[in-house]
């Protein structure tokens, strides 16, 4: 009983229940940002002519490399996983840091480009704004709201990959028990996959 | 070593990963050049149907649902399904038929 094989046999762990649980996280947040999708969709639609010209002021080159930013990062955490499985510790938590080295310059991008469209007037509530149209306002007020939420969704996920790194560390992730980084894993790719949408909807409609 | 059996029933390749990468850039690309003509109404229709695939690859290999369990399929499906509604209802209101 006492052996080290039978410890290993009688560890209670059920890795499909901890992924069922983390994707029903997932389904909140989706709902979350859904409702948000909902409020645009419906703003777009009553707003139309107004939201192509307010989207005039977005600048699609750094949206794109935003983008391509997050896919890679994407990518990176995949991979770590992979190389866990693999049996590479070292590489794992260098595909780990490098994912949130991604996550931290996308949020530099995220920070120029609030800069100037508040240094240009673009903010809710200032004089600028108010005098423009409706459509405008809506405009601006979601782009703020939605790519705010999603900013803080990507620093509460490079904290969680911090956390998965130390992890592995002190080796409470490990080859054969990877359901933590997994789990962080699927919360960074729905990161990714609502800036897919955020794209096209707030860069692309001018 | 039960647990060692399990995880080694999957082929663990970089190779893919890769790949479904390569095509969300190209899709990426795809999606902003195209915003660049001008389609009318289809021009959101074209973005969201890139954007609908960009999410499928990223759910089926970034997420592995491709070799998840099927019960993770089905939920994933039946929560789409409910935010579709949510989304058909809305523009009942709104839309004109």
């Amino acid at each position: 009983m006492s052996s080290e094989g039978d410890v290993a046999v009688h560890v209670h762990r059920d890795d499909e229940a901890s992924k069922l649980g983390m994707w029903l996280f997932l389904f909140t947040e989706l709902t979350l940002f859904g409702g948000l999708f909902l409020m645009y969709s419906v703003y777009r639609y009553t707003h139309q002519a107004e939201f192509h010209l307010a989207a005039k002021n977005m600048n699609t080159f750094i949206g794109a490399l935003n983008t391509a930013i997050l896919l890679t990062s994407s990518l990176t955490m995949a991979l770590s996983i992979t190389a866990l499985q693999r049996g590479s510790k070292k590489l794992s938590l260098s595909f780990q840091a490098i994912t949130i080295f991604f996550g931290l310059i996308f949020l530099v991008n995220k920070y120029f480009e609030w800069t100037h469209e508040i240094h240009i007037g673009n903010f809710p509530g200032s004089e600028s704004l108010l005098n423009k149209s409706q459509g405008d306002i809506l405009f601006f007020g979601l782009y703020y709201v939605m790519t705010g939420l999603h900013g803080l969704h990507v620093i509460i996920g490079m904290v969680v990959i911090a956390v998965m790194m130390r992890f592995t560390i002190k080796n409470a992730i490990t080859r054969t028990n990877y359901v933590k980084l997994e789990a962080a894993g699927l919360y960074w790719h729905l990161v990714d996959i609502i800036w897919i949408f955020l794209f096209p909807l707030f860069y692309l409609i001018s | 070593m039960e647990e060692k059996e399990n995880h080694n029933t999957h082929n663990h390749s970089y190779a893919p990963y890769i790949i479904v990468w390569l095509a969300l850039l190209t899709f990426t690309a795809i999606t902003v050049a195209v915003a660049g003509i001008n389609f009318g109404n289809a021009t959101i229709a074209i973005a969201l149907i890139i954007a609908s695939i960009k999410t499928y690859l990223v759910l089926t290999i970034f997420m592995h649902l491709n070799i998840e369990n099927k019960t993770f399929k089905i939920f994933v499906v039946i929560a789409i399904f409910f935010l579709a509604i949510s989304f058909v209802l809305l523009f009942s209101d709104y839309y004109n038929f």
